[in-house]
Parts: C-alpha cells; structure tokens; sequence
C-alpha cells in the first residue's frame, strides 16, 4: 500500500532557497510557500479528530450509564475497549478495510474505538469519587436516583470527565498521522510523501503539536467557563 | 402539600409538627447474625426534639434513617402524624422530611442559595416563592445575603453547618433528621451553633429526630433523650432531669457520667434560680445607709453602681468610711442572667470569689449569685424543681 501511497502527490521542490530544498533542509522560505498544501490535510485531521473524539465519547458515556447501575458490568467493558486500545493500529485498519473500505469512515471508527478506554475509565472515575455525603445527602432530601445522576453526581463528575477527553483528543491528534493508510487522510499523507525532507517533517509536526495544543485549550477553556465552582478556593 | 395553598401562607408559613413512632422495629442488615435494631417502640410528641444517644455502633444513625426510608426496616412499622410510612413513595416521603447529617454533603457545585432551595426546587416551587425562602433561611442562619451566591468552598466549617440546617428547613419539613449535625466542628463553635438552633427551635417547633453520641449535647438539646444500647435496645426514655435525677439502670447510670450532678448545673440558667438582692449603692449616699445595706445581706460587703445601675465595685467595711460614699475602682466577678449555672459557677470559682454579679442583657445589676446558692440548688431543694425545668429552646428565650 505504501508505495502506492507515496506517488500520490509528487513534492513540487521549485521555488525559494533552491539549494537548501535539494539537500532537503529546514527551508523556511519553502515552508512560506508551500504552507497553503497543507490547509486541506491539516482541516481532515481535525475532522478525523473531532468526529473521532465526539463518537468516542457518546458511546463510553452509553457504556458508563449502563455500567454506573449495573457494577458487573465494569470489568467486561474495561476488558473490552481495553482490547481495542491495545491492537495495533494496522491490524485494526486490516480488519475494517474489508468491511467499511478505504476512506475517512474506516479512519474514524478506528481511531473512536481507540478513544473508548481512556473516556470510559475516566467517566467511570468521575462518577465514583463523587462525595459519598452529597450523594446521601441528595438521596435523603428526595431526588429520584435520576436526579441525583443529572443534578449530583454528572455535575462533580466533568472534571475527571474533561480531563479524560482532554488526553483521549491529544492522542487522537497522534494518532491521526496514520489514518491516511485507510484512506482517511490527515496529515499523515503529505508527511509520509516526503519523510526525508525536513521541511516538510517539520511542517507536519508542527502543525500536529498546533492543533493538539488548541484543542486542549479550548476545551481547558470550555471547562474553567462551565464550572466556576472550580475556580474557588477549596 | 398542596403548592399552591403554601404559597398563599407565604414562603414560611409555619406548618404543624407532626408525632412519630416507631412500633416493634427490628433491622437485621444483610450478612450479620445479630440484628443492629432488636425491638424498637418510641414515641415522639409533636414539637419536641427527641435525641437518640447511646455508644458507638448502637444503632442510632439506623433508627433514625428508617424514619425517611433511607433504610428499610426487617420488620416493624413507623406512623407519622399516625399515618403508616411503610406504603409511601420514597422520594416523596423524604422531600416531607428534614434532612441533616454530619458530614453535611452539600453540593460543591451549587451556590449557597441554589443548594438551600434543593427541596422547594424538587417540589417545583416557583422561582419567586423560592427566592424569598432563600432569603428568610439565610436571616434564620445569620449569613449575609452576599454569600448566597458564594459556593460551599469558599465558606467555613460552621457556615457549612449552618448552611446544612437551612437546607434542612428549606421547604418547612414538619418532622426533621438530624443526624450528629454539629459533629464537625470545634467546640467553641459547636456550642454557638448548638444555642442558635435551639432559639431556632424556639421559633419553628419542629418536631426533630436529633442523634448524637455526645451526652452532654444530649442533655443539652433534648426535650427527651432515648438512650440505646447495643442492639437498638431502649435503656430509657426520658427528660433530661429525670436522667439524671433517676438513672433507670447500671447502664444508664455510667452513660450519663459520674458527674451527672453537675450536668445538672448545665440544665439550669442564672435566671432561673432565686437570687440575692444587690445590696446597691451610689455616689453620694450616706454612707450609714451604705453600711446597713452590707450588713443586711450575708455578702457583708456593698455594690456601688453607676447612674444606669451597672456594677462599679464592691464596697468593704474599709472603703465605708466618713460621710458620704465615694467613687472606688475595683474587681468584680460578673455573670449573666442568660448563662447556664456550670458556666457561672466555672466563672466564680476562676475569680475565686464567693459571689458573683448577675447582670442582665444591658449589663445591670439583676442580683447577686453565690457559690451557696448553687450549691443549695445543687443539695437538695433541686429535686422537686428540676422536673420543671424548661424546654431546652426555653432555656436560651
Ligand atoms: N449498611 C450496613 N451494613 C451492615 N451493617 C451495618 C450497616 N450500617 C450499620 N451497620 C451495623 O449496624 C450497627 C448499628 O450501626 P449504626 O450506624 O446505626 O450505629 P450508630 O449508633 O449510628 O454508631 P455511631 O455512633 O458510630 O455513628 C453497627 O453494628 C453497624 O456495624
Ligand atoms: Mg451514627
């Protein structure tokens, strides 16, 4: 598949620092000129990303709502998406491929599946650090088990819930560098065209460590404006 | 229960306590072989605060959380306002019910107000209506408004307590849990709470469930205290005095303390008991009529007050000389009419002096209290009075 791959998009070397682009060097004129190829990779590994991070999390708060009442429930599903967070990610584009085929979807659920364990785990953590006093006390006052889950313990789980997804994006963001050998795109595929030329690798990785750091951000962001409990002292 | 009809009393009109009692109750949690309740009957009056006390592991906190259902009993019933509770939806049962523990929970993510207006909100009062009860409740506390919108981090240990007790009351429960509600917080700030809740009760006349392991915080906020023993067994029901005027049993006895006769000094106030006459005087009376005064009393000696009648000094045969009686800076040991007599007498036996100036509220002389006094109080004519001794919110009036 990888060589393939590799005549997708042949590198256009013109143009400035001529010398330095022939012994693929860090070039930074090359970089200003080119930079502009790389806005539709860069906007696929946010979508990769996004849709990768949304899904993820729907279905391991499906699975911790189950789990939340139904404690046997913990060990399989942890085993499970354990599982999936271990298989390389090759072997897992080999199963997909012959099912969903080449493109963005089989990247998605690849890296959503990926995604489960640490978003589960850390639902599933929030929940159960949630003050055993608060949970009696909101019992004790008359909210149905419903409403101590809306209005108790949900609320004191987002923190651990935030930080879950926090680390589950950044790795997505990693791991969608990959995503382009199920025909998902993302900055994989202009980075493995070149590998050599530094400028190039470099470009990539930035652009990598840039949207990973924003993503973070906003949701650091989104957390602080959610919760201003948290911003008092304790 | 009606919201509407609620609303039109306003957001605190005071509801009827309501009677509670627990008939046969036996609670054999899962997995143990003795029961934690063997047979329990209680009754509590309407209006009155029944503490449950008794050593650690008796099953206090399980006989008070069988009343909301927070735990179900093996067997037995419990009637509230003689109405069985037993076929009663949980939640709704409870929302008619106070709720306070120790460890308080309130909610970190909620302000002040929006965890107090936690039931009237289950209750779907309307925001108006829960506003005002915001409001009331944190007068009722002595919290300033401006902390309404703090969260319970940003607020001490006692203001949490505080906070927990207006929860508790948010929706005028006519029957309230509580269970070691001051457990939490140190001494000096627990007695301040312990006083304000029982002026509180003064006001509200809850009928109240209130458990504790602490004797003395029994006898203290007691109209009667049920003593348990292991097992959820009855050792005596009682007030207050009659524990400790007539321990039923060897148990008992212990429980309450060797001291039980000075635990009687903590049931009375200044107030309370006969005082002496001041033998008052001021600048510029005769000081034939000074001297007359001094011997007229057992004190032997004259107090010399100022133009409101608050306490100067004591005047001795030493300082009742020539005509007239002059201006004297001296010590003088004073306590209040408001004060238990434990505290009173702590505080003449500190001044190591035989009396002490009672003073009222604007600090007037009331009388004079002397060690005799409380130790006559404390001997014998005591014994027919204590029976009526005041309801713990009357003490404090
Ligand atoms: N959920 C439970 N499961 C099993 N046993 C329990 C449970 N709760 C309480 N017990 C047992 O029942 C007995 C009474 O417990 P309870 O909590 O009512 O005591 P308590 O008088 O409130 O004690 P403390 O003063 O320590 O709070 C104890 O022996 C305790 O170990
Ligand atoms: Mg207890």
């Amino acid at each position: 598949m990888l060589p393939l791959l590799a005549q997708v998009k042949i590198t256009d070397r013109n143009g400035a620092g001529q010398n330095c682009v022939q012994q693929d060097g860090f070039c930074p004129g090359w970089i200003k000129d080119h930079i502009g190829d790389y806005v539709d990779p860069l906007v696929r590994h946010l979508e990769l990303t996004v849709v990768s991070v949304v899904a993820g999390f729907l279905i391991a708060f499906a699975l911790a709502m189950l789990a939340h009442r139904r404690r046997w429930l913990v060990a399989p599903i942890t085993g499970a998406t354990g599982v999936m967070y271990t298989i390389p990610s090759l072997a897992l584009f080999g199963i997909l491929l012959p099912i969903t085929g080449f493109g963005f979807v089989t990247g998605c659920i690849a890296l959503t599946a990926y995604n489960l364990l640490v978003i589960f785990r850390n639902i599933m953590a929030g929940l159960d650090n949630v003050p055993e006093a608060a949970k009696d006390a909101a019992t004790g006052m008359g909210m149905t088990p419903n409403q101590v889950l809306r209005q108790v313990e949900l609320p004191l789980a987002i923190p651990e819930i935030v930080a879950g997804v926090r680390v589950a994006t950044t790795t997505t963001v990693g791991l969608a560098a990959l995503a382009f050998i199920a025909g998902a795109g993302g900055l994989g595929e202009p980075l493995i065209v070149n590998q050599n030329f530094k400028s190039n690798v470099v470009t990539v990785g930035v652009l990598c460590v840039l949207l990973a750091a924003v993503l973070d951000l906003l949701l650091l962001l989104a957390e602080r404006l959610a919760l201003p409990w948290r911003r008092v002292a304790r | 229960m009606d919201p509407d009809t609620a609303q039109a009393e306003g957001p605190s009109a005071n509801r009827q306590a309501a009677t509670l009692e627990l008939r046969n109750i036996v609670k054999r949690y899962p997995g143990s072989d003795e029961p934690a309740i063997a047979d329990l009957s209680l009754e509590v009056a309407a209006g009155e605060i029944c503490v449950l006390v008794g050593p650690s592991g008796c099953g206090k906190t399980t006989a008070m959380r069988l009343v909301n259902r927070m735990i179900e009993p093996t067997s037995g019933d419990i009637l509230v306002n003689g109405a069985s509770i037993i076929d009663r939806k949980p939640s709704e049962l409870r929302r008619e019910i106070g709720y306070a523990i120790q460890q308080i929970g309130l909610f970190p993510h909620q302000t002040i107000a929006e965890n107090i207006a936690t039931v009237p909100a289950l209750l779907g009062w309307d925001k108006r209506r829960i506003a005002e009860r915001v409001d009331e409740l944190m007068d009722l506390i002595g919290l300033e408004k401006a902390m309404a919108k703090r969260y319970p981090g940003q607020l001490s240990g006692g203001q949490r307590q505080r906070v927990g007790v207006a929860r508790a009351l948010a929706a005028d429960p006519p029957l309230m849990l509580m269970d070691e509600p001051f457990g939490a917080i140190d001494p000096i700030n627990r007695e301040r709470l312990q006083n304000e809740f029982l002026r509180l009760q003064g006001e509200i006349r809850k009928t109240i469930v209130f458990v504790t392991h602490d004797i003395d915080e029994a006898i203290k906020m007691g109209d009667r205290i049920a003593i348990l023993r292991k097992g959820g067994v009855l050792a005596q029901y009682a007030t207050p005095a009659e524990l400790l005027m007539a321990p039923a049993d060897e148990f008992v006895e212990d429980f309450v303390g060797a001291d039980r006769a000075l635990k009687r000094l903590a049931l009375q106030r200044v107030r309370d008991i006969d005082l002496w006459e001041a033998p008052t005087v001021r600048v510029g009376d005769p000081v034939s009529e000074a001297r007359a005064r001094a011997a007229a009393t057992p004190i032997g000696h004259a107090l010399l007050v100022d133009e409101d009648n608050r306490p100067v000094s004591w005047l001795g045969d030493g300082d009742l000389i020539g005509e007239r009686v002059v201006h004297h800076a001296g010590g003088l040991t004073k306590v209040e009419l408001d004060d238990v007599l434990r505290d009173a007498l702590a505080d003449l036996l500190q001044g190591k002096v035989m009396y002490g100036v009672v003073t009222d509220h604007g600090g007037r002389v009331a009388g004079v209290l002397s060690v005799e006094v409380i130790s006559g109080f404390l001997n014998h004519q005591v014994a027919g009075r204590i029976d009526q001794a005041p309801a713990p919110a009357e003490r404090l009036a």
